[in-house]
């Protein structure tokens, strides 16, 4: 894999130079390789990864199992981008398995979940049944353990 | 009562090691941030712990037999043949010991009589001077320099070989330098052996913690050294082994042989759990080494390119996971360098004195940390340097 975005795929903090020192490149191609990965659209946006779970006003989550109907010619993507264009959807993936779609709902209460569910995702055109999963609590996300601190902590002792 | 008197003058007499000191101060600070662990900081990869949890689970809580089980020992035989090219008969040359220290001990115990050198250059780990000092023999000690890397030289060695030297400690990849010896460095170490009749102690525990293309290289492999090298090699750095205490001696049968005589008598056997898990991580941990290596390479770049950046200069460590940055040019000696680190900037590293008096000026840092962890430490030492220039 390549090692640039395995490195921003893990922490997009680094600057320039340090990912220079670390891959053993020099800064200005390294420059030169971050840019061509924006402008390509290989590399979509940075974010912070966020523990929620402290902060008031918080949201709700729900992973939404979707089956569909899949189109003649366009198959899941027309389907996709409808579900796509909902601000309450952060993420849609298209499955194997028992259903065809995964959704990532987010909503300030269970209840706007749940009516977005049942007056815009159910009715559309296409959509055979839904099944929602409320998120109670994230435990690692993104590769990163949100959830003890105490199990982050460096046990090693100096014994020499 | 007095104590000393019930008890070996010998042991009383060897002191202490020095690294101690600057882990007591750390403990009692708050928000300390340590560069001062020798120890893989990755968790034994899990398919590995699952074996010995599973050797658990089917009720394997004997014994093994002294050497250590079969398997295991015919496991490390044919990594060693794969990895080094060098062969070693399962059932005679090999031993899986507590650690690759138990095993470097009992080549002591073993090998030297009252009065023997032993030559040991340093920079160095801390035991091998005690341990041989604890086997009744006499160190001997070569420094290594910054401008050959931290090389043994043959000219060194020959320089320090006098009738009563019996055995040549060989620590690469080295810690605290981060030195390695390549194949050309060791065949003038080789020739200087064989013409002297001296053998060889090769502590090779880091040998799959090397860099930049340079693949460890044994002694043993060298025309000649077969039959005068102990290997000294374990599962600790390799694998991030390090609380299962498994090492292992690879050498001439007979030697193997008295030193499982007093691993016998001493030990009985090495865990057993420990030995099932490492059979695991012979046969199918070779991608968790690659893995390991790569995260390892990279944060080594990331400090010696800091250090370098911050003025301390620091010459490339091509083995094991510490860089030894040379700190002279701030005037301070090793033990105020790091003193003042720790009481002004929270971070702790180690003294290049601890691992002889010719670490002076020099301090060893470990990157077996996180490269968040090393970037915040790296920020502070930063600071500390430039507010020494400053004159704060």
């Amino acid at each position: 894999m390549d090692k640039l975005l395995q490195l921003l795929s893990k922490n997009s903090q680094f600057t320039t130079g340090e990912i220079a020192a670390m891959l053993g490149e020099p800064e200005d191609y390294i420059k030169a390789q971050i840019k061509e990965y924006e402008n390509q659209g290989i590399i979509k946006g940075y974010q912070a990864v966020v523990n929620w779970e402290g902060i008031e006003d918080s949201f709700v989550e729900a992973m939404i199992e979707l089956k569909v109907t899949p189109k003649k010619e366009t198959g899941f993507d027309e389907m996709a981008k409808m579900c796509m264009a909902f601000e309450e959807v952060e993420s849609v993936y298209l499955m194997a398995g028992a259903y065809d779609f995964a959704l990532i709902v987010r909503g300030e209460t269970m209840q706007d979940i749940g009516m977005f569910i049942a007056k815009k995702l159910s009715t559309i055109d296409g959509v055979i049944s839904t099944g929602t999963h409320f998120i109670m609590r994230r435990y690692k996300d993104r590769g990163m353990n949100i959830f003890d601190e105490d199990n982050q902590a460096d046990e090693r002792s100096l014994i020499l | 009562m007095e104590y000393s008197r019930y008890m070996n003058s010998g042991i009383q007499s060897v002191s202490p090691s020095g690294i101690r000191k600057f882990f007591d101060i750390a403990n009692e600070m708050q928000d300390v941030i340590s560069l001062s662990i020798g120890e893989p900081d990755f968790q034994t990869p899990w398919h590995i712990r699952d074996e010995g949890i599973r050797s658990l689970e089917k009720g394997k809580t004997w014994y093994s037999p002294n050497r250590g089980f079969s398997d295991l020992l015919k496991e490390i035989s044919g990594y060693y043949q794969r990895r080094f090219g060098i062969t070693y008969s399962p059932s005679t040359q090999t031993l899986v010991t507590v650690g690759g220290s138990e095993a470097i001990d009992l080549c002591f115990r073993v090998m030297i009589e009252r009065g023997d050198e032993v030559i040991i250059p340093e920079p160095s780990f801390v035991c091998y001077e005690p341990l041989t000092v604890m086997a009744g023999g006499n160190p001997v000690i070569i420094n290594t320099k910054n401008e050959d890397n931290f090389r043994l030289r043959a000219d060194d060695l020959r320089a320090a070989i006098t009738d009563k030297t019996k055995l040549l400690v060989l620590p690469f990849p080295n810690n605290p330098t981060g030195a390695i010896m390549e194949k050309h460095d060791l065949e003038e170490i080789a020739k200087v052996c064989i013409e002297k009749d001296v053998f060889v102690l090769s502590d090779e525990i880091y040998s799959e913690l090397t860099y930049g293309g340079r693949d460890h290289v044994s002694i043993a492999s060298i025309d000649g050294m077969y039959e005068r090298t102990i290997v000294i090699n374990g599962f600790s750095k390799s694998y991030a082994m390090t609380g299962w205490r498994l090492g292992y001696a690879l050498g001439p049968a007979e030697i193997i042989a008295q030193m499982t005589k007093l691993h016998q008598y001493g030990i009985m056997s090495a865990p057993t759990t420990a030995q099932y898990a490492a059979i695991e991580a012979l046969k199918n941990g070779d991608r968790d080494v690659d893995r390991m290596r790569g995260e390892y390479d990279m944060r080594r770049r990331l400090v010696v390119d800091s250090f370098n950046d911050m003025g301390l200069s620091c010459f490339e460590p091509l083995g094991a996971f510490y860089v030894f940055p040379c700190i002279k040019s701030t005037g301070l000696s090793s033990d105020e360098f790091c003193t003042r680190l720790i009481m002004e900037k929270h971070v702790a590293v180690v003294p290049g004195t601890a691992f002889g008096e010719c670490g002076e000026g020099f301090v060893r840092v470990s990157y077996s940390y996180s490269l968040r962890h090393l970037k915040i430490a790296l920020q502070r030492i930063r600071e500390f340097i430039e507010e020494l220039k400053n004159g704060d």
